[in-house]
């Protein structure tokens, strides 16, 4: 028996068991795997929502799993749609789009959408989520935990600096200037205080996204398949990061942790950080300061990419249980629940609707600064995703690391991943 | 039917399960990975197909590989000798009638009790830029802030010392448990003769713990090409592949590029490696060893 058939076989009695269970108890069961990417108590969160959606649809069983990191988690729902019983709803990365269109393992959800009513909710959307979702003229994902880049600061450090605490850099320029008066150095040379940081280990391309971002360069084309590392509007954002180090030395040299980078903000190790919005519940409960979020500071332009978790349906279910997955997917993005999942964990609502809910209207009242990612998102663009996504994220992030940690000038550094990216991509033109 | 064919239905009946685990579990994948990278990756729409060498000419050429291969070497050579020799110079202390004795062996072996990611999230803030501990020592004695594990220079190096500290402990409990097999006459009778201590390790000691070297060494040649749970909390094979290890990279190539038939040449070559290793391991130094 060569292995497919055994697979074949272990999936055939899997799936023959999973159909007994519905016709005896009467009701559609839908699996639901679900990463955790930020702190806070998502796991009770997400039981909450699955329980409610219960009680008012009583012939649906939601059964969430949380399925570890979001590579853990697309790991295990590759690994069960290879072998046969994928869970039907995911969430997983908005950037895993073509490895899951790729791998044959999603369905888009255009032919759910019936009514006016379902097409009214799908343009309810905010435009720049909906980049990362839709290829091909079809809508492959629907946003639920999007996040974005934004600079966060110390107002306490700005005000001992001699800056007006209530105001962030605003150009390239500035918070090159309000990074050089940030940052303290003792006589002996050694740096107590830096002035600004930018997280650069694990996924340096989304942080630089940014940067590329703001200086008119677009990573990547729509359909997935060329990349423009080698734009020099991307040499010219990396040269501005490796300069902040090298030759102003206002940013740590070498790899800047993206995990304790919040935590050197809190120890005032660092005066501003870049890091994603899904950091603010985190900020906000740790920093024992007055702090201020800001949208990312312009280049030739504002900009920063999405970030973020989308659901995708499962192609592998039966069309009984799809269509519970999509009205599950529909009532958890009403603007009431959107509010209430981004007052809860600090993501982006998903649509400009949730800002207008008492819920929300009550939760930014008290905390405007959760405001300012929806006031980047008209100048935000998809985050960076292609074909065989991470294999071409990683000749990205190995050339940006190697220039910041300057075994290599940024222009050769960006060609060598230009040249790795065109070799793998090049297949799927 | 005989009652010579009744015993070998029962051995071989007993033997079933533990053998069909193994074969399920161990010899066949093995054998389907060894199949798989002569085959190309399948896709939804382009079912797998015999390449032949493809995925090992991509290897050659592969620049990320070589450089995993050079780092897990660094990394064995980091890790083997002195493991090794931290893990006996413990034992023979601890080993010896010392106050305290208990607990300093308990101490030297915590680290292999503890799971390997949460260790590496406590050695990630030892590490950390600044206030880590690391820092905050240097720092006292006056010396230069330095990015551990986010300089090329020395993220290597940092990911080898976690291994070393883990595994010493683990392989000192082996070098315990054989000192005190050594019978007490012999020590006494180098005591009559006069032998220093050094001698008495040199001539006595360290011959009779040959075995256990031979074991601990397998083990720490198959841990050095094994270990590497640590690099996915600490650098995740950065900056730029400097921690890439072999076992770290066919985990990014088989699960996160899915490049499942490159995976499967790359764990061949890791297998080849390690059973090459053993070959000369159990082949030369077994024979050198000497056995009561």
């Amino acid at each position: 028996m060569d292995r497919r058939e055994f697979l074949g076989g272990t999936a055939a009695i899997a799936g023959s068991l999973a159909m007994a269970r519905p016709a005896l108890a009467q009701s559609a069961e839908l699996s639901f795997f679900y990463p955790v990417a930020v702190g806070g108590p998502i796991t009770k969160l997400i039981d909450a929502y699955a329980a409610g959606f219960e009680k008012e649809n009583p012939g649906i069983k939601v059964k969430p799993i949380y399925a570890g990191t979001y590579q853990e988690t697309i790991v295990k729902a590759l690994t069960a749609h290879k072998s046969g019983t994928p869970p039907v709803l995911s969430v997983l990365l908005s950037t895993d789009m073509f490895t899951l269109i790729d791998e044959e393992a999603i369905v888009p959800f255009d032919p759910f959408i019936k009514t006016e009513d379902d097409k009214k909710w799908l343009s309810s959307f905010f435009p720049g989520f909906m980049e990362n979702s839709q290829t091909g003229g079809k809508t492959w994902g629907i946003p639920f935990q999007r996040s974005t880049v934004v600079l966060y600061w110390n107002k306490e450090l700005f005000k001992e600096a001699g800056l007006d605490p209530e105001k962030p850099p605003k150009t390239w320029a500035e918070q090159l200037e309000f990074a050089q008066k940030l940052t303290k150095r003792d006589a002996a040379g050694n740096t107590s205080q830096w002035g600004i940081q930018i997280p650069s280990s694990g996924f340096p391309y989304w942080l630089f996204q940014g940067l590329t971002t703001q200086a008119g360069a677009i990573l990547a084309n729509a359909a997935g398949d060329k990349t423009d590392y080698a734009n020099p509007g991307v040499v010219e954002a990396l040269q501005y990061w490796v300069d902040l180090a090298q030759k102003h030395k206002v940013h740590p040299p070498g790899i800047v942790e993206w995990g304790t980078t919040p935590r050197d903000f809190f120890e005032k190790k660092v005066a501003m950080m870049w890091t994603t919005t899904g950091n603010l519940t985190n900020v906000r409960a740790n920093a024992k300061f007055p702090f201020g979020v800001a949208v990312l500071p312009a280049g030739k332009k504002p900009g920063s990419p999405t970030g973020g978790g989308n659901f995708y349906l499962s192609k592998k279910a039966s069309p009984a249980e799809q269509e519970a997955a999509f009205k599950f997917v529909r009532w958890i993005t009403t603007p009431e629940r959107a509010a209430q999942w981004s007052a809860d964990t600090g993501y982006v609502a998903v649509t400009p609707a949730a800002y207008e809910t008492e819920a929300m209207k009550k939760y930014v009242a008290d905390f405007p600064q959760a405001l300012v990612a929806r006031d980047q998102l008209p100048t935000a663009v998809a985050e960076l995703s292609t074909h065989e996504n991470q294999r071409v994220t990683k000749a990205l992030n190995d050339g940006l690391q190697a220039a910041l940690t300057g075994t290599k000038q940024p222009g050769p550094a960006m060609a060598d991943a230009q040249a790795e990216a065109e070799r793998i991509l090049k297949s799927y033109r | 039917m005989t009652n010579r064919a009744t015993a070998t239905i029962h051995g071989w009946l007993l033997l079933l399960p533990a053998m069909a685990c193994l074969a399920l579990f161990t010899h066949w994948p093995a054998v389907a990975s060894f199949i798989d990278s002569f085959m190309s990756t399948p896709r939804a729409r382009r079912p797998a197909r015999f390449v032949g060498l493809d995925n090992y000419e991509q290897m050659l050429a592969d620049p990320i590989f070589w450089k995993a291969m050079a780092n897990n070497l660094w990394f064995a050579m980091g890790t083997i000798p002195a493991s090794i020799a931290l893990a006996l110079l413990m034992a023979v202390w601890v080993n010896d009638r010392i106050a305290g004795r208990t607990l300093v062996r308990m101490a030297y072996f915590t680290p292999t009790i503890l799971p390997m990611i949460a260790v590496a999230n406590i050695w990630l803030f030892f590490f950390t830029p600044q206030y880590g501990l690391l820092e905050q020592i240097v720092g006292a004695f006056g010396g230069r802030s330095t990015n551990w594990l986010g300089s090329q220079d020395t993220a290597l190096y940092a990911v080898t010392i976690v291994a070393i500290w883990k595994e010493a402990g683990f392989f000192m409990i082996f070098y315990l448990a054989a000192l005190q097999a050594i019978p007490p006459s012999l020590g006494e009778a180098a005591a009559i003769e006069g032998a220093s201590r050094w001698t008495f390790f040199r001539r006595v000691q360290f011959p009779l713990l040959m075995p256990t070297t031979l074991f601990v060494l397998i083990n720490a040649v198959i841990n050095a090409f094994r270990m590497v749970d640590h690099i996915f909390v600490m650098t995740r094979g950065g900056p730029d592949n400097a921690t890439t290890l072999l076992l770290f990279y066919i985990y990014q190539v088989g699960f996160g590029f899915w490049d499942t038939a490159y995976a499967a040449a790359l764990t061949c070559v890791l297998l080849a490696l390690l059973a090459l290793v053993a070959f000369v391991q159990y082949g030369w130094l077994e024979r050198r060893t000497h056995y009561q």
